[in-house]
């Protein structure tokens, strides 16, 4: 049992730190760091800097594109862009579709879209939910009719994220209506630029653009989109869930809000001293602490477990439900230590180049905002009450 | 020991609510949560004419003659309906302020104004890095001849920006943080030196920066007595504490509502979501909060009116401390039963959410009012003088 990196891991990490720190610009990073409102030319901008370094799909094969890297380096990678404060990568292209392609697509997929996905050339969203279909995503209407070699697709997919931005959408759609549901279901690969498609946006409760609901009015798809085998997409999308819910304990990010909160709670004042010396709101923020350091070390377990060989398996429910609460924490101490200043909502603000008074310290802006999108972390990815009952059905047998 | 409502009462509480249905709906909300000043003029008349602008006002002045209970049962109806009136600083605060230390001159000037709807009053008691306490207190006043001269800031001032008079807690002597020293003055928004900055709060209502630089008011704005203020602003802050206790709970039960009809009527894998345990679980911590928050609105409530100031300060403190607690449970679960629904702007459940959040930031949130009902009887506790004492021995 040694829970110390190696000497070639620190040197590794030494490397990473270097290039972080020289390459992820200050402005980025401000933005990130500070909360505030990220476009897409910041994600992207990101994102191209890792691509040009050859670092932006650490846990893809080589023969993608990949690093091929194990577990330990590729958590280095993650923890380091995270305390720098680099942009989190969208993980619809690199860490959801892209691995569904290169493990089940075709030749030609592969070729096409690999090389797309890692440069940032396409932007990818997630097509599965429906307004009747979100924890019971089995049961999802989308129809995909075979037409000579087309799929002509007609339906609604909901709480797509980013999909206004999108120039691709992977879908979970119905080819056959006969069978056991899940068997009806087939995965494809839609050009958001087809005619046919529309979206439009949902507003959440924080007043952000997010997500959107995406209408498919005969839209023609051509059949060599099609993953794999049809009838097959249930397994795909499951092979792709669990790799979305390992990312999704987020423990490097939370480790930089954490700081953050430390940072905010040192700068408040209560009662005439630093908010961080008031035992009841520090005793608080060391809880979250403490199950944050169990949750690296748990993270790290599963990950060894991977490297061993073991897939990826109903753990990564744990991973997910205990990393989206501790991140709803953080978000909730970063409100509550900002007092009354967490009440106005002045969105024009929430830049670096705001050039009017602000109201009230620079970094409580937007934290209400934050703690409110926040919520979406524990329905999203598989809701945490599915988690739980995977863990009860899948591991405990229950 | 007795439980029911009044007569009167009851029909304040219908009347309320019948008004409320039929003015407040949420889409009626949203308009005027988007409109330029960011409250109903129209609504404002109706409550006027309804008398229930004078919920707290003596009747021998021409009010209704209510307390706390009163005071709650048109908060929790407008809880219910997500109001953004600036009922909570014109009624609940000021109007009460004003009748407890106010001349008559004062009282006779302004109460049928506050009354009859043509006058609105916020009180700004707090200040830039004063967090929740009320004594803290770096705004001056000095005397010069005839007039007070008022220099400093004022934070997170609820409805500001549409009050046609404010309430300004000022020091006179002493140091920030002492108790001794706070006086409270009217101060007109047009005054020359007084500055102000308008923006929107995350749950739909108002409030204002404001800045006093070298503002002149008349001798007879002072209220109540001088460097004696901290007594009747705490009264005013366990008023309006009270108050949104009360709003909290109507929040939360339409909260509830919405989410129990949600359970009862969302099918996944071929039923209602409610039929799945963990959730009528979860629904049933939600209603035993929102029970358990009822009971202590109706504590403070009647504590509120209670001349013991330890016991009133443990009553109200205790009751913004447990809301703050059941307020968040409620709201958080009732997002998350609704699933992405209980995200969007669409629907009121994320509205209510807001206003639950909001309601534990206003005058304290839970950890400062756990702190305040804890030390209760350590904090002095000065009576409220309307009149300065010498003057009582002249007499
Ligand atoms: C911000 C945001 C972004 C999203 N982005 C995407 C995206 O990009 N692409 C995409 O396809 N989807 C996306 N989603 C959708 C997300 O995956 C669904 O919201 C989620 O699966 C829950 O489905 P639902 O919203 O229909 O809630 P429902 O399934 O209706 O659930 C309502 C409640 O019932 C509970 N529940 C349901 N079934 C059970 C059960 N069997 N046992 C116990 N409790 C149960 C849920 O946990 C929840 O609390 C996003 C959602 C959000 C909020």
């Amino acid at each position: 049992m040694d829970l110390n990196y190696t000497p070639e891991q620190l040197a590794f990490r030494d490397e990473v730190r270097a290039f972080v720190r020289a390459s992820l610009p200050h402005e980025l990073s401000r933005k990130v760091i500070e909360h505030k409102h990220l476009d897409k030319a910041d994600f992207l901008t990101w994102q191209r800097i890792l691509f040009e370094k050859g670092w932006i799909a650490p846990h893809w094969p080589v023969e993608f594109g990949g690093c091929g890297w194990d577990a330990v380096r590729r958590h280095i990678l993650e923890e380091e862009c995270a305390a720098a404060g680099a942009p989190p990568l969208i993980s619809f292209g690199l860490h959801m579709v892209g691995p569904v392609i290169y493990t089940f697509g075709s030749p030609e997929q592969k070729a096409r879209y690999l090389p797309r996905i890692l440069s940032s050339e396409d932007w990818w969203c997630q097509g599965y939910s429906e307004p009747g279909s979100g924890s019971d995503l089995a049961s999802l209407q989308t129809r995909a009719v075979r037409e000579g070699d087309h799929y002509v697709v007609n339906g609604q997919k909901t709480w797509t994220t980013l999909a206004q931005h999108a120039d691709m959408i992977f879908c979970l759609v119905r080819t056959s209506t006969t069978g056991k549901k899940q068997e009806g279901i087939s995965f494809l690969l839609i050009d958001m630029h087809s005619p046919g498609i529309t979206v439009r946006p949902i507003i959440t409760l924080d007043g952000a653009h997010e997500v959107n609901e995406v209408w498919f009015e005969d839209v023609r798809v051509p059949v060599e989109n099609l993953v794999g085998e049809e009838g097959r997409g249930w397994t795909y999308a499951k092979f792709l869930l669990s790799h979305e819910r390992t990312n999704i304990a987020g423990v490097s990010r939370s480790k930089r809000e954490l700081a953050f909160l430390k940072a905010i709670a040192a700068q408040e004042s209560d009662g005439g001293r630093p908010l961080i010396d008031n035992v009841r709101f520090r005793d608080k923020i060391s809880r979250v602490e403490i199950d944050l350091m169990a949750l690296e070390i748990t993270v790290l377990r599963v990950l060894a477990a991977e490297s061993a060989g073991k897939a990826p398996g109903p753990e990564a429910s744990i991973l997910k439900i205990k990393g989206t609460e501790i991140q709803q924490a953080l978000s909730e101490l970063m409100m509550e230590a900002v007092g009354p200043y967490a009440l106005p909502y002045l969105p024009a603000q929430w830049s670096n180049h705001w050039l009017g008074e602000r109201v009230g310290p620079e970094y409580a802006g937007p934290l209400a905002a934050r703690y409110f999108n926040m919520r979406k972390v524990t329905i999203y990815g598989g809701s945490n009450e599915i988690q739980r009952n995977i863990i009860s059905q899948a591991i405990l047998g229950l | 020991m007795d439980f029911d409502y009044t007569e009167e009462q009851q029909m304040l509480q219908d009347a309320i609510g019948r008004f409320l249905e039929k003015n407040y709906t949420f889409e009626q909300r949203r308009e005027i949560v988007a409109s330029r000043i960011g409250y109903s003029p129209t609504v404002w008349e109706g409550m006027a004419a309804l008398g229930l602008l004078g919920v707290p006002v003596a009747a021998d002045a021409g009010g209704f003659g209510g307390g706390g209970v009163e005071t709650m049962i048109v908060m929790e109806a407008l809880g219910r309906h997500l109001s953004v009136e600036p009922y909570l600083g014109t009624v609940v605060m000021a109007a009460s302020c004003v009748g407890a230390v106010g001349t008559k001159d004062q009282k006779d000037y302004l109460l049928p104004l506050i009354m009859d709807g043509s006058m609105r009053l916020a009180c700004a008691f707090n200040e830039p890095g004063g967090r929740y306490d009320l004594n803290h207190v770096q705004t001056t006043a000095r005397q010069d001849g005839g007039f007070w001269i008022l220099n400093g800031a004022k934070s997170v001032v609820l409805h500001g920006a549409v009050a046609d008079l404010l309430i300004v807690s000022a020091r006179t002597s002493g140091a920030p943080g002492d108790r001794e020293g706070i006086s409270l003055f009217f101060v007109n928004p047009g005054e020359d030196g007084v500055g102000g900055r308008e923006y929107p709060t995350y749950d739909g209502m108002r409030a204002a920066e404001i800045t006093l630089d070298n503002v002149q008011v008349s001798h007879d704005s002072l209220i109540g007595v001088d460097g004696h203020a901290l007594p009747v602003i705490e009264l005013t802050v366990d008023r309006a504490i009270a108050a949104v206790c009360a709003e909290a709970v109507g929040v939360m039960e339409a909260l509830n509502a919405a989410t129990l009809e949600y359970l009862k009527t969302r099918k996944q894998f071929g039923v209602p979501i409610g039929r799945f345990q963990t959730l009528q679980h979860r629904m049933v911590d939600m209603v035993m909060h929102c029970e358990q928050a009822k009971s202590m609105a109706l504590l403070a409530a009647v504590k509120v009116d209670d001349p013991d100031v330890v016991e009133r300060r443990r009553a109200v403190s205790a009751a913004k401390e447990l809301i703050g607690r059941s307020g968040r449970f409620v709201g958080q679960q009732a997002i998350q039963l609704h699933g992405g629904m209980g995200m969007t702007d669409e629907l009121a459940v994320g509205h209510f959410v807001k206003r639950l959040a909001a309601i534990d930031t206003q005058y304290g949130d839970a950890d400062h009012h756990l702190d305040r009902f804890a030390t209760a009887a350590q904090t002095p506790a000065e009576p409220i003088l309307a009149k300065p004492r010498s003057r009582w021995k002249q007499l």
